[in-house]
């Protein structure tokens, strides 16, 4: 946590030599930088304990396009999406070293609220987690919790309903439980949770992994309309999934490295690296 | 035993197995030991309540209920009530008395073992010290009650000065059940899916609101039940009550504007009148005994019901 934020929002508006050098010997193969980042994860490792996770992550991830984490299981995807809004806090042996800035500032420097950057950063997690209460509940307590309960919170939770292309399924239920939904409906509950309190960016973690193939595809469209709001940053194990919705493709292999960040066209057409391209055509992973 | 799996045309598998027969012979024993020892306790303890139901048949009357207790025992038999110079005598004080007592336990018990629990298992660390204080507190749950009437006789009778009072008996059944609440607390807590505090923190709540909003809702019907049925016992135990030196007959309701007054609880009075010379007596203790197990079993009842209501997740 050497470096500090006005720094790095210099180097990510240039695109020379200067900050090639700045990406050491961990930079992915590709075109890691881009012009429009709103996060920057700088050398970034994650420990659990004496296990290291993440190697010396950098990649940026730019505004309002969809950003899609793919690689095999266990190779780091879901550690590197926790450190983005330090959910990683919440694991007691989790350790983060090197920089991740959101709008140029470190997040783990010591002056940032883990509960305030976490208001900016929604998050949706793999297994569909609404609460056991009713579904206008689950969807207002983002907006509880972080008092913007003031206004017209019924507006509120309808827009956010609708947005997530829930509002046409469960209009008149609005009283009756998140659990009685369907797997498919609780995670676009969740997702409705997410943005009702109107963060910059999502977060999501493997969203559609638990559902069957329609609720997949309401999810995947439903993450391309997101995009044109927010950030959105998707790990996903499901290529063609990446293929369909994404903007920028990273491509995490087994050990917690990032191997190559590209445009996603460019990744699935012509990776650099013999090795994503093996493990995109199937013959690994 | 016929094998149904023989005349498949598998004959890998063979057919009666001698190893295998004498496995299962050994399983039927065992299950028949166990259903010796389950039949045991329940044998036991309708014979206990037999014994009990017909001693006090006829005795508890809504007279008995509702009146204060008497030094004759014929002012307790129902065929003489049409004749008493007085009232009937009853347990009326030590009902009250009981009741009160589970009241103040429960509100002492709901703040102090609630919030310890949620200390520990929310806030405090898994370091040294924390598991040295889970493991007294499991040390302590099974620690003699008469022991924590010493202490409440010590602590709050003579140095708090609360003497032989409501407040003090309360609080010394407190600490005996606190242990058990605690414990029974934390396992409440620890069975809200991480996956719940999760989507709290996600949706920016800072530590207390998820607490408060998402893991008490979640666990409270674990906590309630615990809370109930460890009352259930407290409101049955005689030794700390005695130690704190409870009246063994007072002839009205504690007074609740006079902190430190003395009280009367059930299992004194019934013991009051067990240790009486006339052998009528045992008419009324089994009376007495028979409104303590109606509480106890009112209050499991609304455990059980808690427990039933909010359990709707499969
Ligand atoms: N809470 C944790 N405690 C310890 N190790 C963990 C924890 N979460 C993940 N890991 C380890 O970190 C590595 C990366 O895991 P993860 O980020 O979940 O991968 P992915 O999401 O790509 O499947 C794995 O080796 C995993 O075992
Ligand atoms: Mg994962």
């Amino acid at each position: 946590m050497t470096a500090n934020g006005p720094q790095t929002v210099a180097s990510s508006e240039s695109s020379g030599s200067a900050t090639d050098a700045a990406m050491t010997d961990d930079a992915p193969l590709g075109s890691p930088r881009v012009d429009d980042a709103v996060i920057e994860s700088r050398d970034l490792d994650v420990y659990y304990g004496d296990d290291q996770a993440l190697h010396g992550i950098n990649m940026d991830i730019p505004e309002r396009k969809v950003t899609a984490l793919i690689g095999p299981s266990g190779c780091g995807k879901s550690t590197f999406l926790r450190s983005i809004n330090r959910m990683n806090d919440l694991i007691d042996i989790a350790r983060v070293d090197g920089d991740l800035y959101f709008h140029g500032k470190d997040v783990y420097d010591d002056d940032v609220d883990p509960v305030a950057l976490r208001r900016k950063i929604g998050m949706v997690f793999q297994k569909p987690n609404p609460f056991p209460k009713s579904i206008f509940d689950n969807v207002a307590y983002g907006l509880r919790v972080q008092g913007k309960d003031d206004g017209d919170v019924e507006k509120k939770v309808r827009t956010a309903l609708e947005r997530a292309a829930l509002l046409d399924e469960v209009e008149d239920q609005l009283d009756s439980s998140g659990l009685d939904l369907s797997g498919g409906q609780q995670q676009r509950l969740c997702i409705a949770r997410a943005i009702a309190p109107d963060p910059e960016v999502i977060l999501m973690d493997e969203p559609a992994s638990a559902l069957d193939p329609v609720a997949t595809s309401k999810i995947e469209d439903l993450v391309e309309e997101l995009a044109e709001e927010y950030t959105v940053v998707i790990v996903t194990h499901n290529m063609q999934q990446a293929a369909r919705i994404s903007d920028k493709t990273a491509v995490f292999l087994t050990g917690g490295h990032l191997v190559e960040f590209d445009d996603t066209g460019k990744i699935f057409e012509n990776p650099e690296s013999d090795r994503v391209e093996d493990y995109i055509t199937g013959k690994f992973g | 035993m016929s094998t149904p799996e023989s005349g498949t045309e598998e004959d890998a598998f063979a057919v009666n197995d001698p190893s295998i027969r004498r496995m299962r012979r050994y399983g039927r024993i065992f299950l028949g030991l166990c259903m010796v020892a389950a039949l045991v306790g329940i044998v036991a303890l309708i014979a206990l309540l037999y014994d009990v139901v017909s001693e006090a048949w006829g005795w508890v009357t809504w007279e008995f209920i509702t009146h204060p207790p008497s030094m004759i025992v014929d002012h307790y038999n129902p065929s003489n009530y049409g004749d008493l110079p007085t009232g009937p005598g009853g347990i009326y004080p030590a009902l009250v008395g009981s009741i009160y007592l589970i009241v103040f336990t429960a509100i002492f018990t709901l703040v102090l073992g609630v919030g310890a629990a949620i200390y520990l298992e929310e806030y405090a660390g898994d370091n040294r010290l924390t598991q040295l204080i889970e493991a007294n507190i499991a040390n302590l749950a099974g620690v003699p009650s008469i022991v924590y009437g010493l202490l409440g006789l010590a602590l709050f009778v003579r140095a708090i000065g609360a003497g032989s009072s409501l407040i003090a008996g309360a609080l010394t059944l407190t600490l005996l059940i606190l242990p058990i609440v605690i414990v029974q607390t934390q396992e409440a807590l620890r069975a809200v899916p991480d996956s719940m505090r999760q989507a709290s923190y996600g949706a920016g709540a800072t530590k207390w609101q998820t607490i408060r909003s998402v893991v008490l809702p979640e666990a409270i019907p674990g906590i309630m039940t615990g809370i109930i049925l460890s009352l259930s016992r407290a409101i049955g135990e005689t030794a700390p009550i005695i130690m704190v030196g409870a009246a063994t007959s007072m002839f009205g309701p504690p007074n609740l504007t006079d902190p430190t007054g003395s009280f009367a609880a059930m299992p004194m009075q019934i013991f009051e009148w067990a240790k009486a010379p006339e052998a009528e007596f045992q008419h009324v203790a089994a009376a007495g005994i028979v409104v303590l197990l109606t509480v106890l079993l009112l209050m499991n009842a609304v455990a059980i019901y808690i427990r039933n209501k909010y359990d709707r997740r499969g």
